[in-house]
């Protein structure tokens, strides 16, 4: 892995250590109100200022990566487990299962992503598990294809003619053998759905239908800041750049990741 | 190549059949009905009573969806529980509306992207490349919500140069344009690098190369003709997307347009407009597959449309 994949896990993890602790970490409590510190710009007090409702912005920044991050991992671990599930199926054993499959992935994947999280999210209510269903619903679809392709390919492998001569069942060839093969590239498409995770929850919070007040997530505080755009500009810029950063770190990683593992792009990249 | 025109044309009635039908079943699945929504909680049963009859929601969902292919089938979509307007003449405004911003952005973004995935794969492995590579995974990392409010008070709020919301002019598209614009740049960058650079590991431009042709117009003519393939697939694909609803960059501008409509209709539980919405965009984005497919056929003889091939 190249210096940009490194790079971007250490940005990773930074990020993931100072959300983690952020209630060690941070001066204020990110949802007490100070109704005598409305709007202040960033000051020693308040190293970002302070929002509509007189919170410590730096507070609720860190706690919104709590939250952001916390969705976008549970829902790509999700998505990850169906799609896989269902990739492996479909590519071993091939023909009407592939077939039923394959149409449903493409349906999903048909859609534009983010309408179709909003209209799911619209079926329940409003909150961080919604989020994480909506996100999941949309994005199995892209590992479960990319996974069957894999094992489409594994499948002519001489090792697994050879797992099957000594008389291994579906179940072994396919858990002991196959599956582990489809790890690496499993990881690196995990890697490019959390960046894009990031961005929907974002979105989604951003549209009043994901984490709702007082709890803090990125594209919340971005929905707020915009109403006092005028008068307070820096209640947005923390939380967007933690959302640019973020994603660009997981979207730069799962790359590196995809060119040291995906066979079929090596060499010429 | 009418053939199959025609049998594209013709595929569109099961599949808007199997989507209304799925839209239909998830919109009485959503929480709360629309009647409270338009009369308030305190209005007496018998209102109520009546405004159901009215809107056809006291039926059962079998006879309510026959109800609306009936409506359809003469050429309406219904009337909006708020607005009591037309959905279809609704649509007739935003639609218009939306077009036009996509067409801004795609003004946009096809020549940017296009230049700078040929400049990036020219300069493979150098500075340009690495520059620009990592500029198009940031392109795709910034919400679009974010970087339209940061152009908005840029430009808008702190030089006066542009207005920051509304529907109207070429000013007014500016802004909104560049928002939607700027993802795509990527996603157009990166795939035309990956495409030249692959159709340059071809032997037919070994053969060109041999043949003592210019490295210009191998590039600009040999290269550039058999890479544009995939390039068309995405454009095609994020058009598809914009006509659908620019959701975001719709809201933040106050863009008048199918995105900002949708989303109203599915916060108000408006039925009509969100089946209706999603009638419309599903057939936008079988006639884009379609022009898509078409063009493709343009660029690459070896892609032949006709009766027989398909």
């Amino acid at each position: 892995m190249g210096l940009t994949g490194k790079l971007s896990a250490a940005v990773i993890i930074m990020v993931f250590i100072a959300s983690l602790f952020s209630p060690v970490l941070v001066p204020y409590d990110p949802n007490s109100i100070d109704l005598d510190q409305i709007k202040h710009p960033p000051s020693a007090q308040h190293l970002l200022g302070t929002d509509n409702k007189g919170r410590d912005i730096l507070s609720r920044t860190l706690q919104g990566g709590k939250i952001s991050i916390g969705i976008s991992v549970l829902a790509v671990l999700i998505s990850m487990s169906a799609g896989l599930t269902i990739g492996l199926v479909s590519g071993y054993f091939g023909g009407k299962t592939d077939t039923v499959f394959m149409s449903f992935v493409d349906l999903v994947l048909a859609f534009p992503a983010l309408l179709l999280a909003i209209g799911i999210s619209v079926l329940f209510p409003p909150g961080v598990l919604t989020v994480v269903i909506a996100l999941s619903a949309v994005g199995w679809a892209s590992f479960a294809r990319l996974i069957r392709g894999n094992v489409l390919s594994l499948r002519e492998s001489v090792f697994l003619d050879a797992a099957k001569a000594i008389g291994c069942s579906n179940a072994r060839v396919l858990f002991i053998h196959v599956l582990p093969q489809c790890f690496p590239l499993a990881f690196a498409m995990a890697g490019l759905k959390l960046g894009g995770y990031i961005l929907t929850e974002a979105a989604l919070s951003f549209l009043g239908l994901g984490v709702q007040p007082p709890d803090a997530s990125w594209g919340s505080m971005i929905s707020t800041g915009r109403v006092f755009i005028r008068s307070a500009p820096w209640m947005v810029f923390p939380p967007g750049l933690m959302i640019a950063v973020t994603a660009l770190c997981f979207n730069l990683l799962g790359d590196a990741l995809r060119d040291k593992y995906d066979p079929a792009r090596t060499g010429h990249y | 190549m009418t053939g199959y025109v025609a049998r594209k044309l013709i595929l569109l009635v099961p599949l808007l059949l199997g989507i209304t039908f799925i839209t239909f079943l998830l919109t009485k699945a959503l929480p709360g009905e629309p009647v409270y929504s338009m009369v308030g909680e305190r209005a007496s049963p018998e209102t109520i009573d009546k405004l159901r009859k009215e809107i056809g929601s006291d039926k059962g969902t079998i006879s309510q969806y026959a109800g609306y292919l009936n409506l359809i089938l003469h050429g309406e979509l219904g009337r909006s529980y708020y607005t009591n307007r037309k959905v279809s003449e609704e649509i007739m405004i935003k639609l218009p509306n939306t077009m036009k911003l996509a067409a801004g952005a795609m003004f946009i973004a096809v020549p940017v992207g296009i230049l700078l995935g040929f400049l990036s794969a020219v300069r493979k492995n150098r500075f340009a490349d690495r520059l620009i590579s990592v500029l198009s995974i940031a392109g795709l990392s910034v919400p679009v919500f974010w970087s339209g409010l940061m152009l908005m008070l840029f430009f808008s709020l702190y030089l006066k140069w542009l207005p920051p919301s509304g529907t109207g002019d070429i000013r007014y598209m500016v802004l909104p344009a560049v928002t939607l614009a700027l993802p795509s740049v990527s996603s157009f960058a990166r795939i035309t690098r990956t495409a030249v650079l692959e159709t340059g590991l071809m032997p037919f431009v070994r053969t060109a190369t041999a043949k003592g042709i210019s490295k210009t117009r191998i590039y600009a003519v040999h290269i550039m003709k058999n890479a544009l393939l995939p390039v068309v697939t995405v454009v095609g694909l994020d058009l598809g997307s914009y006509l659908n609803g620019a959701v975001l960059t719709e809201t933040i501008f106050g863009w008048d347009g199918m995105g900002r409509f949708i989303m109203e209709g599915i916060i108000k539980r408006d039925y009509p407009v969100i089946m209706g919405c999603i009638i419309t965009g599903t057939i936008v984005f079988v006639l884009i597959n379609l022009v898509v497919d078409i063009a493709y056929s343009f660029i690459d003889p070896r892609v032949r449309i006709n009766g027989t091939d398909r």
